[in-house]
């Protein structure tokens, strides 16, 4: 029976290889290892704001084709056996016309094919762009198929961002290099290029300020943006709300004062949830209500994100307004708060030409100014831009990032950016070039703690207090005991010692059947208990139940590794 | 091993930092018993005939007991012809000098063997001192109470300046000197140090005694010499060969026998040696050389100084040295030869300096320069040779004539000396800790090119190091480690220990990741009050380091305190800077903008006449770049914190499974002392610092909890020990 077995369980292993085989060599384009390959897929137009009228999927990799060609069905060749699996093979910056379809051939979306084979593409390898229609699901189901069929997604989770720090410190480290040789070995190499080196630096504060803006970008995802208007009475600052939101939200009239309570709407900028404020108009009043009204402006004034001053056009520039505007900056400075201001000049319907020197030039206390027109909503597009612009989400929405920074990271992005800008400002001094390298040496510093390539005591510290939950409060506990010893060592009864014990064990987050072992024993047991108690297997226990859900940092594994082998 | 930590006051680069300089206590608890047990004889009752009892008893201190004394306590055997000393040092040349001159000063009765006395301290490749970053290590020795930057300020044909525009960090002091005044000069100090004895020998063994320590040298001629510390400062001569061309003998340099059986007394006491190579270029006779057609390199005008030392500060006559360049009938003549030289023929394996790289490497490295640059230099004011820099090569006698014919100016030129490369062989550093003593043998103490350094000033700098720590280990102090942080001394040495270097190690200020700190206009401010607490620092020196000092501080006050409106340096300022001047600028903030120099408030008149031209220069640096100084002292105080963590001395690497492979090899090997060293040991990788850090972490937490456990079965036995007294009264009073 055996010697049966085995070769026909052997040959049965070899022609399931062999039919894959056979399938793959029937087709030529698809006897490239789909599955294996570095083609990337991304959605590249932006997603989550106002959704456009196309949509762009991109696939880009030497299997762009070959993965088109599963999901792609030109509508020219409808007469073939369809069903994803078709040799297509697209001629070079010619659009196709077809559907794309998922791998179950259920029809996704009607969409336009741009093939871009190597070397003429962006990328300077086979590129694909579907053009789809412009809306989330269909662009999200068009890049699933895309991943179905074999593609990886561009910049997966955190990857990108390691990638993109690695890089920052690596091109830091080779200027350092670069800089540094020369300082030694001046006459045997090549002149310094100065503007090379001008030029990455420059690059490489792009690439830390978008970064930066990811973050920020992921920050105000969660918040959200707290957006004031503020002005005179009958300025138009219900108008503009409303124009905003598109919506008859809070109620306009002629009448000054008409706004007495802070009236809220809820819209979008660039997929950034934005909350409109707007208040009463601010102005000396003896009417009890509006007085509240005003008071209650100026401290929502004070919490927003973005001040807009409204103005109108027909007054222009008033007295009351430089007193509004002193108003604002006086809080603001008591208040330490520095939210951007943005002018607003409405009603320019009314009076089209309007002097706006005073807002050029130096002194202008505003980031933005914008004219509009409430009453038409003209305007309001250029007012979203700006605040799109000043809460640094302008070009976020049009990138793909697809990661999130976290708090240590960001400060430490932060400290790369600083570096960097005193790098640049040195280079504008004329700083000799060894002066450079300090800035560099610290930007390197900073990026290296993000990539953890520099091992900080921070980080380890970290790595302790996140991972070693059980060592804390046992350290607490001796603590307590160590104060009994001091103040009355053997005077204090071993019961009260227990106690205390106990309580530390149970107040801390011991594990259940530690917790119950320890109230089911009796004095005796307990003292045996707390003498041979092993801290170290406590914590590990603690830790392993925790690890799954908790990242897993490589060194921490080997801790724990290293402790059960000890413990 | 008990450690204490000095913190050493920059009182004027910083006073938030310290940068802490190890005293490591040399003294192991197997000595301290060796020593107890041996002071239980009394000298006049027995005396063994292996002299470990006065190796280990010879703590004797200044002034030391003369040696007739002595013998006259004993009979009067051939055993008292055996010399006993505190400090041996073997070798008289940059580091051997430096090592016996500040040992001697230290109060150890030093023995300084060298092959040849007529050679101590001799220049046997360029004879110039300094240069980037080697001027730091100069200016550093110096700082400490060394020898090396006094004798090159007298010295001197010509001195220059260089990276003047790089910054103050790179700015370099470079001095061509005359090579046999230099010789003589030190040796005029060696000679005439007061402790300080010289004799020619050539060793062959270390005679250790039997705790692994040394005990004193055994001579090529069996003479015995005694001494519980000996440097070794073997340069270029232990096991030397030189060549030219295929053409090879024994020596340690052109004329001078090399020293043998030293390398196979080493090997044999356990140590790994290896083989380096260096060489020298051709000597030219300058009255045959056309000067015409050259470009005349002068020596500065304002003559800067090595030695912080006004009295070694005497200006003398400058002579001018002379740009040439390789043209292509010297590249074709090198191309078509180079199966005659020894490294591309291949006869030759030891490794030579990257750094200071022969013609024959340069032209085939840099194959797109068609020409290199070549200078030449004085030896002497009264020699008519002229040193060929940048010209060193291997290539046989018969071919160095022509391919120093096809030089401009050198067309009809005469060859004095061919060059020639020296083989030698060399003991890789990381088995020496950073007090320069071997981490096998007890007191022996290697210093320069046996670590694998090459230049006189790496020498000088180790040599000192070596010399102090010989000292005070014969004494019985703690020994002293500068921290890399501190110095480029400390660099040079920390680089040594931990990476396992194969080729000629030169100082660069690339090497130094902190320079702005270790600058050589503050070389004094970070060493001198280490070197007068070590007591290499009299009190003349030491009483005008202070006034120095206290002038630099009173210029700072007053630059900040004294404010301008207006005028013509505002105006000049507003100029040169190209940015406005505001009404009531201090004097310091003009001082910060661009381009903007002390040179410029002294041209106006707000100067200060008391101060000399380089305490001009430390306070316009220190205002100047305050803001880079700070913020560079921030990285180091970010990283040091961590890097000077000790590493407990019997850590088994081997064990440690989370480290890679590598790591765990190489951290044995090295045994670093600290874990900034053994993130700088070669194949060390972060992941690996990581979890060497978390496992020292892991194991201070288990001795914590031992404690803790310990402690409370304590109390529990306490207690218990309470309960049963209390029902033992009890039951008594009832």
């Amino acid at each position: 029976m055996n010697p049966t077995t085995n070769p026909s369980s052997s040959r049965k292993d070899q022609t399931l290889i062999l039919t894959q085989d056979e399938r793959l060599n029937s087709n030529p384009v698809e006897a490239k290892p789909v599955q294996e390959s570095s083609t990337i897929a991304a959605i590249v137009t932006s997603v989550g704001g106002r959704a456009g009228a196309v949509g762009i999927v991109r696939l880009s990799g030497s299997s762009a084709v070959a993965i088109a060609s599963r999901v792609f069905r030109p509508m020219r060749k409808k007469k073939r056996d369809c069903g994803g699996f078709d040799n297509w093979r697209p001629k070079s910056h010619f659009v196709e016309y077809g559907v794309v379809s998922d791998f179950q051939g259920n029809v996704v979306d009607e969409v336009l094919a741009v093939p871009m084979l190597a070397p003429k593409s962006y990328t300077r390898e086979d590129v694909v762009e579907l053009q789809c229609h412009g809306n989330d699901v269909c662009l999200h189901r068009v890049l699933r198929a895309c991943l179905e069929a074999g593609a990886r997604l561009a910049e997966p989770g955190r990857g990108g961002f390691s990638a993109l720090v690695k890089s920052l410190r690596r091109q830091c480290i080779e200027l350092l290099t670069e800089i540094e040789a020369h300082l030694d070995f001046d006459d045997e190499m090549p002149t310094l290029n100065c503007n090379y080196l001008v030029d990455t630096i420059q690059s490489m504060c792009r690439d830390v300020d978008q970064a930066l803006e990811t973050g920020q970008y992921d920050k105000l995802l969660q918040s959200g943006l707290q957006v004031a208007i503020v002005g005179r009475p009958n300025v138009g600052k219900s108008s503009i709300l409303n124009a905003w939101s598109k919506s008859e939200r809070a109620i306009v009239t002629e009448i000054e004062g008409t706004t007495r309570d802070v009236v809220e709407a809820s819209i979008t900028v660039r997929g950034i949830p934005v909350t409109l404020l707007d208040t009463a108009g601010i102005r000396e009043t003896h009417d009890v209500v509006e007085k509240i009204g005003v008071e209650r402006s100026e401290a929502v004034a004070m919490g927003a994100d973005v001040i807009i001053m409204a103005v109108s056009a027909v007054d222009g520039w008033t007295s009351a307004d430089t007193e509004l505007l002193e108003r604002i900056q006086i809080n603001q400075k008591t208040k330490g708060s520095s939210a951007p201001l943005v002018l607003v000049i409405n009603k320019i319907d009314c009076a089209p030409s309007i002097s706006m020197e005073k807002f050029k030039g130096e002194g202008n206390p505003f980031n933005k100014h914008v004219l509009t027109c409430a009453t038409n909503s003209q305007g309001i597009q250029e007012l979203e831009s700006a605040i799109a612009e000043i809460a640094g989400i302008h070009q976020i929405a049009a990138g793909g990032r697809r990661w999130t920074i976290n708090q240590r990271q960001c400060e430490q992005l932060v400290r790369t950016k600083e570096a960097l800008l005193r790098l640049k400002s040195s280079i504008l001094d004329d700083l000799p070039l060894d002066f450079w390298t300090i800035d560099l040496r610290e930007a390197a510093l900073a990026l290296g703690q993000i990539s953890g390539e520099d091992v900080s005591e921070e980080v380890l510290s970290n790595i302790f207090s996140k991972f070693c939950i059980g060592n804390v409060p046992l350290i607490d506990g001796f603590k307590e005991l160590d104060a009994h010893t001091e103040s009355s060592s053997c005077q204090t009864s071993f019961e009260d010692m227990h106690k205390d014990f106990r309580s530390c064990m149970n107040q801390h987050n011991i594990g259940e059947g530690e917790k119950k072992k320890l109230n089911g024993l009796d004095s005796t047991e307990l003292s045996e208990y707390m003498l041979h108690f092993d801290p170290f297997a406590v914590a590990s226990s603690i830790s392993q139940s925790l690890l799954p859900a908790a990242p897993q940092p490589r060194p921490c594994r080997l801790y724990f590794s290293s402790f059960s082998s000890e413990a | 091993m008990a450690t204490t930590t000095m913190a050493l006051h920059l009182s004027r680069i910083s006073t938030h930092i310290n940068i802490n300089i190890r005293l490591l206590s040399p003294i192991t608890t197997s000595t301290q018993k060796h020593l107890q047990r041996n002071l239980r004889f009394s000298p006049n009752t027995f005396r063994p005939r292996t002299s470990s009892f006065f190796a280990t008893t010879a703590f004797r201190r200044c002034p030391p007991r003369p040696l007739a004394s002595t013998s006259q306590d004993c009979s009067y055997s051939c055993e008292t012809k055996e010399e006993r000393y505190d400090v041996i040092v073997v070798g008289g040349g940059h580091a051997g000098c430096e090592a016996a001159v500040s040992s001697a000063r230290l109060g150890a009765k030093t023995l300084l063997l060298t092959l040849n006395i007529d050679r101590i301290a001799w220049q046997p490749c360029n004879p110039a001192v300094g240069g980037p970053a080697k001027s730091q290590l100069v200016h550093e020795v110096d700082a400490l109470g060394g020898e090396i930057g006094k004798i090159a300020d007298r010295c001197y044909l010509q001195k220059r300046i260089l990276n003047l525009s790089r910054g103050p960090a790179v700015r370099a002091l470079r001095a061509q000197t005359d090579k046999r005044e230099y010789a003589l000069e030190m040796k005029k100090v060696v000679e005439s140090t007061p402790n300080l004895s010289i004799r020619e020998a050539m060793v062959t063994e270390i005679i250790l005694g039997k705790n692994e320590n040394v005990e004193g040298v055994r001579t090529f001629f069996g003479m015995n010499f005694y001494a519980p510390s000996v440097v070794l400062t073997t340069g270029t001569f232990m096991s030397g060969k030189i060549w030219v061309g295929r053409a090879s003998m024994a020596a340690g340099r052109a004329g001078e026998s090399a020293s043998l059986g030293l390398t196979e007394n080493l090997q044999h006491l356990g140590f790994e040696t290896d083989r380096l190579k260096t060489g020298t270029p051709a000597r030219v006779d300058c009255r045959t050389v056309d000067f015409s057609g050259l470009e005349p390199q002068h020596g500065d005008e304002e003559v800067g100084w090595f030695s912080f030392d006004p009295d070694f500060q005497i200006e003398r006559e400058q002579m001018c040295c002379y740009l040439t360049r390789t043209t292509k009938n010297t590249h074709q003549l090198i191309k078509d030869n180079l199966h005659e030289t020894p490294t591309y023929g291949g006869w030759v394996e030891a490794k030579g300096p990257r750094y200071c790289p022969s013609i024959e490497d340069k032209i085939v490295r840099f194959q797109d320069k068609d020409s290199h640059q070549i200078f030449l230099e004085p030896e002497g004011r009264n020699v008519p040779e002229l040193y060929v820099q940048g010209f060193s090569t291997g290539l046989p006698e018969r071919l160095q004539l022509p391919l120093l014919r096809t030089l401009p100016g050198l067309e009809n030129c005469s060859m004095l000396r061919p060059a020639y490369a020296v083989e030698y062989d060399f003991l890789p550093a990381h088995q020496c800790s950073r007090s320069l003593m071997t981490k096998k043998i007890e007191g022996l103490f290697f210093s320069g090119q046996i670590n694998g350094t090459t230049g006189y000033e790496e020498a000088a700098a180790q040599g000192i190091i070596s010399g102090i720590n010989a000292a005070r280990h014969s004494d019985g102090k703690s020994l002293i480690v500068l921290e890399r942080e501190s110095s480029y001394i400390g660099t040079l040495i920390d680089d040594l220990v931990t990476k396992d270097l194969r080729e000629p190690y030169r100082m660069l200020t690339s090497r130094s990741e902190y320079r702005l700190l270790l600058r050589a206009d503050n070389a004094d401010s970070r060493l001198t009050p280490l070197g007068r607490e070590i007591g290499l620092i009299d009190d003349r020196r030491w009483q005008l380091y202070q006034d120095k000092q206290g002038r630099i501080s009173a210029e700072k006050k007053r630059l900040k305190t004294l404010r301008i409106s207006g005028g013509e340096l505002a105006a000049d300022v507003a100029v040169l800077s190209s940015q406005p001047v505001k009404d009531f600028s201090t004097l310091e903030s003009l001082l910060k903008k661009p381009h903007i120099q002390y040179k410029v408030l002294d041209k106006h008149g707000f100067g200060n006449e008391i101060l000399s031209k380089e305490e001009k220069e430390c306070v316009e640096i220190d205002i100047k770049y305050e803001g880079f100084i700070t913020r560079q002292q921030a990285q180091l105080k970010e990283i040091s914190h961590q890097q000077h963590r000790p590493l407990p001395e019997d850590l088994d690497y081997y064990a440690m499974t989370t480290l890679s492979l590598e790591a765990r090899e190489k951290l044995s090997k090295v045994r670093p002392q600290t874990i900034g060293q053994a993130s700088r040991v070669g194949g060390v990788s972060p992941a690996d610092i990581t979890a060497l850090l978390i496992i020292l972490e892991t194991n201070r937490r288990k001795a914590h909890d031992l404690k803790r456990q310990k402690m409370l079965l304590k109390i529990k036995e306490d207690s218990e020990k309470h309960v049963s007294e209390l029902a033992v009264s009890q039951s008594s009073t009832s």
